[in-house]
């Protein structure tokens, strides 16, 4: 056993890690929950729907289990790595120390890209908000969305620039507020309180599987975005107090609460709204849980869904940008991306470059790109990043077995949730070529290019071993 | 081992860099979208002329709800008919899983080369 250990305050291998300050070290489980499930939660609000008309209300609900299944894999994983890599990055860091260089670098690649395209989706719901908020209103006519998308993303950047703590405590309120109109609503409509409108039987007949079983599997497509996002819990790994009790906490009580959180919502929404119209994201219901409350008759809901989807918006891009952010400064500091990015704010301790860098990045995508391709991408670059989960936590388990390297977190049952979990990347993998299969070949496209330019032009920027900071033990078999 | 001491980079070229990077994503998001590509789409295989809310396989409670919902039978049309088409052809998806694993292969491979390097001069020969 090394002199390392992760749940030691004074020997847990956190630092500056070759910054002249390092990043705050300020937050709590609390924070640590509220970055994961506030990222999430704008997934129960909007864009899970679409599975639904990728497949049909049966569908989406076998989807949101199914890749509850595939989170829950995700959660356990990272909780075990991620409470021992103690440095922001995040799967990156882990990519770095575990697998290699170039292998960090795409997961650095997915985890921006996948952040920074939710926060695009989020702002563009935002927008969408606002225009109908604007209508209610009394405003007759098209409102233009776009200033309110600018408006959102400059917002949550400046408030990402000023500091960690304010930004995960913001995120902490709003989540909880959007977290519990969800409960409210199901209350409300599930005839709890007062008498119930949810109608499944009748809305469902005729119309149980409207494309057999392989829209089933289409649905696993947008059965991600239910969860997508749970795992950037670990780009606070550098800002906790307490990583080894903190991470782990944070991100399986997350996960928890959105497996809760997607199954009311699939259930309120699909006894409302008819599959047709709840599954077209686009020309239907963008806000469904919204379009849930419209339907109700109370005023109140009405308010509290639109406040509750505004939060979780809010929250989510909130969150984005904190993670994108994160992961962009931690291949900054390595090199991998220019050095300029790897600077931290001598005041308010923040990766202030990168957060300022990553908003006309994120900008160009919502107002550019429609929902529904933006989600794709976002979605494909999670995937990508599950399906380099397994093959991480099997090299983790192989070159540093347990007695080596002390854990905060052991997940159990190993090798079973990485077996699983490659098998659900597989099945979704087919679900998204089966409407989305051109992005897909242009998304690995990229990734293979970039994988060479990085190779053979950028890594020579690299400080070979400096680059390796955890203070753990040389790894069995080199 | 002797360590390897990477050169310093020039502003200009670490500016270059990552006009590349930026260039290189928006062309994988937005080329497949100018070129029509982007799929998903879509479509009515069968309209119905003249529909009514039985033409279009709805029952009482589901015309209630499109009409809750401020929808008549012409509007909601597309909306209730348009289908996904999930037909494939098997070459297609041999190409996705060929470059699905052509990618991973080459980005393993690339990787553990520069391991091996990052370890050896990590923790010495």
């Amino acid at each position: 056993m090394s002199d390392f250990d992760i749940t030691s305050q004074t020997m847990d291998g956190m630092g500056p890690h070759g910054t002249k300050v390092g990043l705050l070290r300020v937050l709590g489980p609390a924070h640590v929950w509220a970055l994961g499930v506030g990222i999430v939660l704008v997934g129960e609000y909007m864009g899970w729907n679409f599975a639904v008309g990728k497949g049909g209300a049966y569908a989406a609900l076998i989807a949101c289990w199914f890749a509850g299944i595939l989170y829950s894999c995700v959660a356990m994983i990272d909780s075990e790595v991620t409470s021992t890599v103690a440095s922001a990055g995040g799967q990156y860091t882990q990519a770095k120390h575990i697998v290699g260089p170039l292998m960090a670098f795409n997961v650095g690649l997915y985890l921006v890209f996948a952040y920074t395209m939710l926060e695009a989706a989020n702002a563009i719901t935002a927008g969408y908000l606002f225009s109908v908020v604007a209508t209610m209103s009394g405003h007759t006519g098209e409102l233009d969305q776009r200033p309110f998308i600018i408006l959102v993303i400059m917002f949550l950047a400046w408030l990402n620039y000023r500091g960690v703590l304010a930004t995960l405590t913001f995120n902490l309120v709003i989540t909880s507020i959007a977290f519990c109109a969800i409960l409210v609503l199901f209350l409300s409509t599930s005839g709890i309180l007062g008498e119930s409108i949810l109608e499944h039987a009748a809305l469902f007949e005729g119309h149980e599987l409207p494309y057999g079983w392989i829209g089933v599997l289409a649905a696993m497509h947008f059965g991600l975005w239910y969860y997508l996002g749970i795992e950037g819990t670990t780009q606070a790994a550098e800002e906790v107090r307490s990583p080894a009790r903190s991470l782990p906490f944070g991100t399986l009580a997350g996960i928890m609460t959105l497996l809760i959180a997607a199954t009311l919502t699939w259930f309120m929404c699909s006894g409302v709204l008819p599959w047709e119209y709840l599954g077209d994201g686009v020309n239907g219901s963008v806000a469904p849980l919204f379009d849930t409350a419209r339907l109700s008759g109370s005023t109140a809901l009405v308010w509290l869904l639109g406040f509750g989807t505004l939060f979780a918006t809010l929250a989510s891009a909130n969150g984005c940008i904190n993670d994108a952010s994160r992961a962009w400064f931690a291949m900054g500091r390595d090199k991998y991306l220019p050095g300029w990015f790897g600077a931290v704010h001598p005041r308010y301790r923040t990766p202030y470059r990168s957060i300022i860098f990553l908003v006309p990045i994120a900008l160009i995508f919502a107002l550019g790109a429609p929902l529904d391709q933006v989600i794709t991408f976002s979605i494909l670059s999670g995937l990508l990043g599950y399906t380099f989960m397994p093959l991480n936590i099997i090299l983790f388990r192989r070159k540093w077995p347990l007695e080596t390297i002390k854990r905060g977190y052991e997940h159990p049952f190993h090798p079973i949730p990485a077996i699983t979990l490659l098998t659900l990347c597989g099945v979704t993998f087919f679900a998204v070529f089966l409407g989305y299969g051109t992005q897909l070949v242009a998304m690995i496209g990229f990734y293979i290019v970039v994988s060479l330019w990085f190779h053979f032009w950028r890594y020579r920027f690299v400080n070979r071993g400096a680059q390796f900071t955890m203070p753990w033990p040389k790894p069995r078999g080199y | 081992m002797t360590h390897y001491k990477p050169p310093t980079q020039g502003k200009a070229s670490q500016l270059f860099d990552v006009v590349v990077l930026v260039v290189l994503t928006v062309g994988a998001l937005f080329v497949p979208l100018w070129m029509g590509m982007a799929g998903a789409a879509k479509s009515v295989a069968t309209p119905v002329a003249n529909p009514t809310w039985e033409a279009l396989g709805q029952n009482a409670a589901q015309a209630a709800k499109y009409e809750a919902l401020g929808y008549t039978p012409e509007t909601a049309h597309d909306l209730i008919l348009a289908r996904f088409d999930y037909s494939f052809s098997v070459t297609a998806l041999l190409v996705m899983i060929g470059v699905i694993l052509l990618y991973y292969f080459l980005i393993l491979r690339f990787s553990e080369v520069e391991y091996r390097e990052v370890i050896s001069e990590k923790f010495g020969e």
